[in-house]
């Protein structure tokens, strides 16, 4: 895997991003929780070049870079920034939940930037009668009960395990709540920011993947953002609850590569 | 020193399963099943009742405070009280210490300023303009704030707020969460160059920081008494040494919940139901609420996720005599509890300006002004006179206020000279 440091935003916001494989560019947006390198990634980089930057605030050594960023108009143009230093040809943009609402207005704002776009689970809509959890209200234990559909799977583990070290097991649960904090910059307290006046700018062919069992960000949601992207097609996943690329990343990674694979789309 | 009736306003008549049947007793408990308007409204005047109380028996000041959506304590504008407390105390030396309306939820924050100083113009200049940060569960979650905006906000507005009071020039202000092309506060306090400021804290090492460079007074609202507060107060004392600032006391204010009867047993016998109540069912919330991911920085996050000393205890678990013995409640006879608090508060955490809950969760209104009148008549006039020794002037009172001997009631004044 290879690790590089891309400064965006004058410098000010320094974004790591971890890649690996070769072939046609795919980058990777992550959730609220920050990124880790997971199964899911190693499948995807076997046919493509994967990109996968951490949020602002998120990196290491890096976490005041967030403050840089007074919304979300900021945080877009700082990834356009992004994907203009990774290469200026359109891209395969893979999001989930938080990280999908941001490829989806990505998307909206740069539409020559992205040649598929695969949201996994993503934010971006409101609806009273299925309110989203906010989890940055949850402790550890329920969001775990939240997050998976199955809590004791060993993705769920990865995330929220005891670890014997205890100075890793602190410096685990920072990272994962200075990552809620630092995504949850751009949602609180609702994380509706406008995405409908916009998403009609998403040129680009578009498959939504969810976890049927996602208790955060229930289902119904998909219909918000098919109904609203032109040939949008909706992949539910069995037995897999908001982050069904951890739950069932050979599945998951085989729809998101032979959508983002195939011929088209410029 | 300088001693202040506090008061929250707090639900008196929960239900007696309230802290089961509820998740919280801040943000989300249901007003239908649990209040009544006109009920409530009993309970504002007897707030305002017992504070005119107090400013008669002779405390140097009254106190409210602001939080939202939330029984232990709802008064959404201290504002409206302390209108009505400054206009019923003209003709005193009461101090209105509003503690206070909370900037980052104000919008525009000179609501604030121009509010300030309508109290301090209807006071006649006692006005004490407390400017907190304000709690998570009140700004992030009822009022929406964004929390790592919070602190940004409450900095940006805390600077505006002095500004707008001083400027001699109408200004504008181009910052990252206000923007006003034309500042040009009416009215502007009676004091000059503005009103005392104390900036109220739970102990962020942050806050000491900010209040020492700001020079105002910084006050510990705390539940869990002076012993529990013994460590954090002496890490504000340190900051204050060295930032070079002179160790006057009355830089440093302090909540403490008192309860005085005729004897300790007494005040057990009167006084332990209110407290459970308080511990147990006004401060039923569950943690999460108090630390929303991003209100803290990140140095204080690593801060706190290493330390494992500051652990808040269980409450729930514990009952009255537990309250009184760790300090929690200073609770007893006049002789107990001016004790107590000279020693462990006012020497023990270095305080000049004392505020005193003295009306404590169920407490009823009788009761109430009870308290009030024994703490007023045989703890109060032991304590005023402490640190006139030292000659420390109180900068953060009103400084038309800082010399009056209040009056004492007429029964003070006759057990004060016995």
């Amino acid at each position: 895997m290879n690790e590089q440091t891309v400064s965006v935003w004058q410098g000010r916001v320094r974004m790591r991003v971890l890649s690996k494989g070769d072939g046609p560019p795919l980058v990777f947006l992550h959730g609220p929780w920050g990124l880790t390198w997971d199964p899911f990634l190693d499948h995807l980089a076997e046919r493509f070049t994967v990109y996968a930057p951490e949020h602002p605030g998120t990196a290491p050594d890096a976490p005041d870079d967030v403050y840089h960023l007074d919304g979300l108009w900021d945080l877009v143009l700082c990834y356009d920034e992004l994907l203009e230093a990774l290469g200026a040809e359109p891209v395969g943009l893979v999001g989930h939940s938080f990280g999908g609402m941001v490829a989806c207005e990505l998307a909206a704002a740069a539409p020559r930037r992205v040649r598929r776009l695969v949201l996994i689970d993503p934010i971006g809509f409101w609806r009273d009668g299925d309110p989203i959890t906010n989890w940055m209200t949850l402790d550890a234990g329920r969001l775990r009960d939240m997050l998976f559909h199955d809590p004791g799977s060993e993705p769920a583990r990865r995330m929220f395990g005891v670890v014997e070290d205890p100075e890793a097991a602190i410096a685990a649960r920072v990272r994962r709540t200075w990552a809620m904090g630092a995504t949850g910059k751009f949602i609180w307290p609702i994380p509706d920011k406008g995405l409908k006046k916009r998403i009609h700018r998403v040129k680009a062919p578009t498959l939504i993947v969810w976890g049927k069992e996602d208790r955060l960000v229930p289902l119904v949601y998909a219909d918000e953002f098919s109904r609203r992207i032109a040939g949008a097609r909706v992949q539910s996943v069995e037995t897999a609850g908001h982050a069904p690329h951890l739950e069932q990343p050979e599945k998951v990674a085989r729809m998101v590569a032979d959508f983002v694979g195939a011929a088209g789309g410029g | 020193m300088k001693i202040s009736a506090f008061h929250l306003m707090p639900h008196r008549e929960l239900p007696d399963d309230f802290e089961k049947r509820y998740e919280s007793v801040w943000v989300t408990p249901p007003w239908w099943e649990l209040a009544d308007a006109r009920r409530v409204g009993q309970y504002y005047n007897w707030t305002l009742d017992e504070l005119l109380y107090a400013a008669r028996a002779g405390f140097d000041g009254v106190c409210t405070n602001e939080h939202h959506q939330n029984a232990y304590g709802f008064m959404p504008s201290p504002n409206l009280m302390g209108s009505v407390l400054a206009k019923a105390t003209n003709g005193t030396d009461v101090a209105i210490v509003q503690m206070g309306a909370t900037l980052p939820t104000s919008n525009p924050p000179i609501r604030v300023a121009e509010e300030y100083a309508m109290l301090d113009c209807i006071s006649g200049g006692r006005l004490v303009a407390g400017l907190p940060l304000g709690s998570p569960m009140d700004v992030n979650f009822c009022y929406g704030i964004t929390p790592m905006e919070h602190r940004e906000r409450y900095r940006e507005a805390f600077a505006l707020t002095l500004k707008a009071w001083q400027a001699r020039e109408i200004f504008s202000w181009n910052g990252r969460y206000y923007q006003l092309a034309n500042v040009n506060l009416w009215p502007r306090p009676i004091q000059q160059p503005h009103p005392p400021v104390w900036v109220p804290g739970s102990g962020s090492i942050s806050t000491f920081d900010f209040a020492v460079d700001n020079d105002v007074c910084y006050c510990f609202l705390s539940y869990s008494g002076a012993k529990a507060a013994h460590t954090m107060m002496q890490g504000y004392w340190q900051v204050v040494t060295d930032k070079g600032r002179d160790p006057n006391p009355y830089r440093a204010g302090f909540l403490q919940l008192v309860a005085v009867a005729e004897s300790d047993t007494h005040a057990e016998e009167k006084y332990a139901r209110h407290v459970e109540y308080f511990y147990h069912k006004c401060l039923h919330w569950p943690l999460e609420l108090g630390a929303p991911p991003g209100n803290q920085d990140y140095r204080s996050l690593l801060a706190s996720a290493r330390s494992n000393v500051r652990r808040a205890e269980d409450t729930k678990k514990l009952r009255y005599r537990d309250f009184v013995e760790k300090g929690y409640v200073i609770a007893g006879s006049p002789a107990t509890v001016r004790d107590r608090i000279r020693e462990e508060v006012v020497k023990g955490l270095r305080v000049g300006n004392l505020m005193v809950l003295l009306q404590i969760g169920s407490m009823p209104h009788e009761l109430t002004l009870e308290n009030m009148a024994l703490f007023s008549r045989e703890v109060l006039p032991h304590l005023r006179p402490l640190w006139d020794d030292e000659g420390w002037i109180n900068h953060w009172w009103p400084e038309r206020l800082r010399n009056a001997q209040r009056p004492l009631a007429q029964a003070a004044v006759a057990a004060a000279g016995a």
